[in-house]
This record gives C-alpha cells, sequence and structure tokens, in this order.
C-alpha cells in the first residue's frame, strides 16, 4: 500500500476520480494504470451507489451505467487487487456510508487492505458521526478522509486537527459537477486549516479546465477532478482510456505549474 | 454517539456542506418550541386554518358488520388539504418564517406533502418548490395541478426509480445548493436529525386527541391503535402519546405491494435490514452491497425503501407492531370503507383500515380500536378504478 501522503511529497497533486465499472471493470483496471501513467498522484475511485446524494447528474449516470453494468463490491474488489502490483501511487475509495454499513465493515476494510487502498472518502459521514467509522478504520490502517466546505465557517479547525491523509476542501455549494467559476474564498479556508495542522488540502467540486486546476492548486496542496473525466469516459465508453489519459496528462502539467 | 438517536437508530449522516444547515433548523426549534408565541401562532394556524380537532368518528356500521371491537376513525381526511401532512407543515413553514427563510422546498410521494407544503407557502408568503419523482407526477397528476395553482414550483424527479426516494435525493442536492433563504421542510419521521424530532412533535397532536376523545367518549384507552407507515409520520403521530400506556397496542401497516414474498413490495420492517441513508441509520430495503432496492406500492405515499428511525427503534423493543398489507386488500378496504361508512380514505389510510378489518373480528366486543384515517382518497379514484380495470381519465 502506498500512503496518502506520499502523493503531496514535494508536490502538488492532481487527483483524478473514476466511477469503478463505468462502463465496465476491465476499462477501470486500464484507466487507472493510464492515469498513473499520465501522471496523476493518487486516484479516487467512486464506489457505484444507487441514491448518490452529493453527486450532480454526470457521476450519478456513471453509478447507473456501473451498476447496470453488474459491478458488485466483491467484482470491484477483484478487479483492483488485480492491478494492485503495477500501481505505485496511493488510491482511495470515494463511497457513501450505507455500502460500507451494509457489506460489513470489517470486511470492507479487510477488502481494502487486499487491493491496496490507503483510505475512504465518505462524503455522508460528517465530524459528528464519524465514530462510525474510525475505529474500523484504524484497525487496518485504511485513512479516513475529511472533507470542509464552503459552509464550514468555524467547524473547520474542528475538523482539520483530526483530519488523516488529505483534507478534501469542496470548492462550492451543491453536488459535484463541472462550474464555470469557483466564487467560494479557497485561500480563506486553507488558512484556517493551516492555524491548526500542516496535513495536505486538495480542492475538489466543479474543476475542469487546466487553468482552474492550476488556480485550485496555488491555492492548497492540489486538484481533484471527477465528473470532467466521466463526462471523457461517457462520451467514449470502451475506446476512452486515451482520451482520459491524454486529458490527464494536461491537467497534470497545470497542476505542476501551480508548484513552480 | 452523535445526537437524535432512537437506541442504535437515527443521527446526523448529511454532507459537511450541510451541518451547519441541520444545525440552524436545531437551534431554531429548540428556541421556538416552548416559545408562547410560536405556539400561539401554531395553535391558531392549526384550530382557524387546517380546522383541528379532527373528529374521533365511531364506526357504528363497520363495527357492526365486523362484529368484534368497537371501531373508531380518526379523521385525518377532514384536515384541510385532506390530510395529516398539514400539520407538520403549518409547523415547519412557521418555524421557516421565525429563522428568517424566504424559501421552502419539500419531496413528495402521493403529492399530499407537497399540496400540504405548496399551502403553507401561500398562506405564509413563502417561495416553494416541490420535488416529485416523475412516476409520482404522472400517478397523481392532479395533485401536480394543485400545487401549480397554490403558486409553487414542481420539479419531475428523473433519476434512479423516479419515486419518492429519489424526490428525497434531489431535494437534499437543492438544499445543499441553497441553504441560506431556505428551509428543507421533510414530509415525514426521517432524515437527519432534528428532522424526525420535529416531524413527530408536530404530528403527536393526532395522538394527544385521540387520548382526549376517547376519554371523554368512552372514559378510558383504546387497545389498539392503527396507523399506515411509510416513512411513519401519521403513525408515530398516532403513536406517541400511547408509548407509555403499555395496554394500548400500537400496530402500524407498511405497504406489502403484491406481496412480502415478491420483489414488488415495500415492506421496511418485515424485509429491511440496517443501513445507514437519506441522512439516518435505520431499516432500508437494500442489498447486500447496500444499494437501496426499487420498492413498489399501489400508494405513492408508502412507496419508500425506509422508515423513519424511531419506528426502527418501536420494532426492535417491540413496543410496536408491524403488519404487511398488500395492494388487493388496501384496495379491497378502501372500497369497503367508502361503501359502509360513506368515507373514500387515501389508499395509504386504507392499509391501515385493512387490517383493522381483519383485527377486529379476532377481539371481543368490549374492546377498542382506534385507526387513523391519515388522509382522504379523492386523489386515488383514477387509480384504484385503472387497477380494477375501468379506465378513467383525470
Amino acid at each position: 500500500m502506498n500512503k496518502i501522503s506520499e502523493a503531496f511529497e514535494n508536490k502538488k497533486a492532481f487527483i483524478p476520480f473514476i466511477t469503478g465499472g463505468d462502463p465496465s471493470l476491465d476499462v477501470t483496471k486500464k484507466l487507472i494504470l493510464a492515469m498513473q501513467e499520465a501522471g496523476a498522484d493518487l486516484i479516487e475511485v467512486g464506489i457505484p451507489f444507487s441514491d448518490p446524494i452529493a453527486e450532480g447528474p454526470v457521476i450519478q449516470e456513471a453509478d447507473e451505467r456501473a451498476l447496470s453494468a453488474g459491478c458488485t463490491l466483491d467484482k470491484l474488489f477483484d478487479a483492483i487487487k488485480e492491478v494492485k502490483d503495477e500501481i505505485h501511487i496511493p488510491m482511495v475509495f470515494m463511497t457513501y456510508v450505507n455500502p460500507i454499513f451494509t457489506y460489513g465493515k470489517e470486511k470492507f476494510m479487510q477488502r481494502c487492505v487486499e487491493c491496496g487502498m490507503a483510505g475512504v472518502i465518505v462524503p455522508d459521514v460528517p465530524f459528528e458521526e464519524k465514530g462510525e467509522l474510525s475505529g474500523v478504520c484504524k484497525e487496518y490502517g485504511i485513512e479516513l478522509v475529511s472533507l470542509i466546505a464552503p459552509t464550514s465557517h468555524e467547524r473547520i479547525k474542528m475538523i482539520a486537527k483530526e483530519a488523516e491523509g488529505f483534507l478534501y476542501c469542496v470548492s462550492s455549494l451543491g453536488v459535484t459537477g463541472v462550474r464555470k467559476q469557483i466564487t467560494t474564498n479557497i485561500g480563506e479556508m486553507i488558512e484556517k486549516v493551516r492555524e491548526v495542522t500542516d496535513i495536505p488540502c486538495a480542492v475538489g467540486f466543479g474543476i475542469a479546465e487546466p487553468e482552474q486546476a492550476k488556480e485550485m492548486a496555488s491555492l492548497s496542496d492540489g486538484a481533484i477532478v471527477g465528473s470532467a473525466i466521466v463526462k471523457i469516459v461517457a462520451k467514449y465508453g470502451e475506446d476512452c482510456v486515451p482520451y482520459v489519459a491524454e486529458y490527464v496528462k494536461k491537467m497534470k502539467a497545470a497542476v505542476e505549474e501551480a508548484g513552480k | 454517539m452523535s445526537k437524535g438517536r432512537y437506541g442504535e437508530y437515527g443521527g446526523q449522516y448529511v454532507p459537511e456542506t450541510l451541518m451547519n444547515a441541520v444545525h440552524e433548523v436545531e437551534e431554531a426549534y429548540e428556541k421556538y418550541k416552548n416559545d408562547p408565541e410560536f405556539n400561539r401562532e401554531l395553535d391558531d394556524l392549526l384550530k382557524n386554518y387546517a380546522g383541528r380537532p379532527s373528529l374521533l368518528y365511531e364506526a357504528k356500521k363497520m363495527t357492526r358488520d365486523l362484529d368484534g371491537a368497537k371501531i373508531y376513525l380518526k379523521r385525518e381526511d377532514l384536515n384541510h388539504t385532506g390530510a395529516h401532512k398539514i400539520n407538520n407543515v403549518l409547523g415547519q413553514v412557521l418555524l421557516a418564517k421565525k429563522m428568517g427563510k424566504t424559501r421552502v422546498i419539500a419531496e413528495t410521494g402521493a403529492g399530499q406533502h407537497g399540496v400540504a407544503t405548496a399551502t403553507a407557502a401561500a398562506l405564509m408568503d413563502m417561495e416553494c418548490e416541490i420535488f416529485m419523482g416523475k412516476e409520482d407526477t404522472d400517478r397523481q397528476a392532479l395533485n401536480v395541478y394543485r400545487m401549480e395553482l397554490l403558486g409553487a414550483k414542481v420539479h419531475a424527479v428523473t433519476s434512479g426509480t423516479m419515486t419518492l426516494k429519489d424526490a428525497v435525493n434531489e431535494t437534499m442536492r437543492e438544499w445543499a445548493n441553497r441553504m441560506d433563504d431556505t428551509l428543507y421542510v421533510l414530509g415525514s419521521v426521517m432524515g437527519p436529525h432534528p428532522f424526525p424530532m420535529i416531524v413527530r412533535d408536530f404530528q403527536k397532536v393526532i395522538g394527544e386527541e385521540i387520548k382526549a376523545q376517547m376519554l371523554e367518549k368512552e372514559g378510558r384507552l383504546p387497545d389498539a391503535v392503527i396507523a399506515c407507515v411509510g416513512g411513519g409520520s401519521n403513525a408515530m403521530g398516532t403513536f406517541y402519546e400511547f408509548i407509555p400506556d403499555k395496554e394500548v397496542r400500537l400496530i402500524g401497516c407498511e405497504a406489502a405491494g403484491l406481496g412480502v414474498d415478491t420483489e414488488k413490495n415495500a415492506a421496511t420492517i418485515a424485509n429491511g435490514t440496517t443501513g445507514i441513508f437519506h441522512g439516518m441509520k435505520s431499516l432500508f430495503c437494500q442489498n447486500k452491497d447496500g444499494q437501496i432496492a426499487p420498492v413498489y406500492s399501489i400508494s405513492a405515499g408508502l412507496d419508500y425503501p425506509g422508515i423513519g428511525p424511531e419506528h426502527a427503534m418501536l420494532a426492535a423493543e417491540g413496543r410496536a407492531e408491524y403488519v404487511p398489507i398488500t395492494d388487493e386488500e388496501a384496495v379491497n378496504a378502501f372500497e369497503y370503507l367508502s361503501r359502509t361508512e360513506g368515507i373514500i380514505p387515501a389508499v395509504e389510510s386504507a392499509h391501515a383500515i385493512a387490517y383493522a378489518m381483519k383485527l377486529a373480528p379476532t377481539m371481543d366486543k368490549d374492546k377498542i380500536i382506534v385507526v387513523t384515517v391519515s388522509g382522504r382518497g379523492d386523489k386515488d379514484v383514477a387509480a384504484i378504478a385503472r387497477y380494477r380495470g375501468v379506465e378513467i381519465y383525470e
């Protein structure tokens, strides 16, 4: 397993997201390897969920495609385990809490360990409910990534103090999806974090263009891109791998610019 | 353990973006729930606008026909807007007003909660947007037009199974997008804390009235109270006052659709397992990967894959019983009550009537059952006609 912190060592991180099993698990394996090759520093694999309340239409549709193509937790774990030895960057799962809870928390974390996952991002487990997962995560050495949002204000310090791996800074209100403009004062959010911890902060939600990625990475330690990549997957289907790789290369270069 | 727990159930499982919003609702509710001015205004609305107290009606013909326990009907169908939903909505929209909000949003299944929310919003000068599954906007087209008449904007939700759970998803997404001026008026005893508590508190008037009316009419408590359960707000409202009265059986009727053993049902207590969804830990119909199951019921209002956390606790403790009622049994009860008492119940409420029809004949004549008729059935007439093979166009 590669630790999350490695993604941020002496560099700004580019963090692509894909939905596991969209359009097939075979493509998921190829995408992980191709994105690593194209310069991704950390990869987020989304576990498809029937009711993803924090997602916009693009990722909702990806989840539907993956589930109707027959993606299950066991099949996703098996697929990632197959490519695990070829991966030298950290990976995390992005999942809603119900699949973890219902599959069985212990069993879920055990499978994460087997496929080399470094952490989990669970958007519907806020700070106050962290106890639901923190114990079992710790037991299996899986880092539980916390999120802060534009509405977090006075909550930021409390969350940041206990954050593990990296802190996911949600750039905008609402759900995931490409936005023309990010109007939140990201610099101010990061400043509040810095008062209590030096944990890496990566910005996600709404980023699609290299310029945005560069700007967000210059204000923080990295940029997370989901919907823009999932759109490419939706457009090219089984043939999406080279297109995604090309996009990741471009975005990684923009994020590197921010680090100079 | 976090706030808002009912045994192991409940909690506040929402994205960080919404945490301050749910805390704001919680603080406002704590501030106003014992505020004399707030309660005076709410009581006035309930009495002079919604028409409370609702009648407790002795169903003599039904009692005679079933030849067992004496049956009373709690007539929530007689409230303004035709269902119990108005009790909660007047409370929450008044709360929104006090909080300085100018806009309310809500999910709706059958459309009853949407109509009630649109009504309260019209009365209290609030902007109103309702999210309703596409399948339900088709099944309940009249209610869509009703909401629009009342000045609300209705969004047909086309994601997922296009029913109530998807409407809840979409309303949560909208709330996360805009919360400064907006309150999410949740329609049932579900969702993240404080909603299960707030909705129960605004609905508990049903049980409080039943108790007072029963003591006045019979000088004693009923032996059983029966209500239908989707998310569970009219049942929670009916049960709550009686929880300490252990001798009163609390019976919730869930939608068994084509049968609990088929794939077409919404019987959460019978078939569900513990999960975490829509902001709460509770029981849900789901598969072993935690994917929420597509559920089915003839009744759009009971077509929900979860149940409020307090019901999950009452079921686990054995304090309340939950029984499945099929579409066929509900439709029979719908027709039975119409013919026997001249009362057309909502198809949701017909699930409770159906169980009373089974239970009453097994009880002695000196026993008493109260059934909550949560809503009136005008909205369902066309759907019931179709079920019986009669094509009626609304």
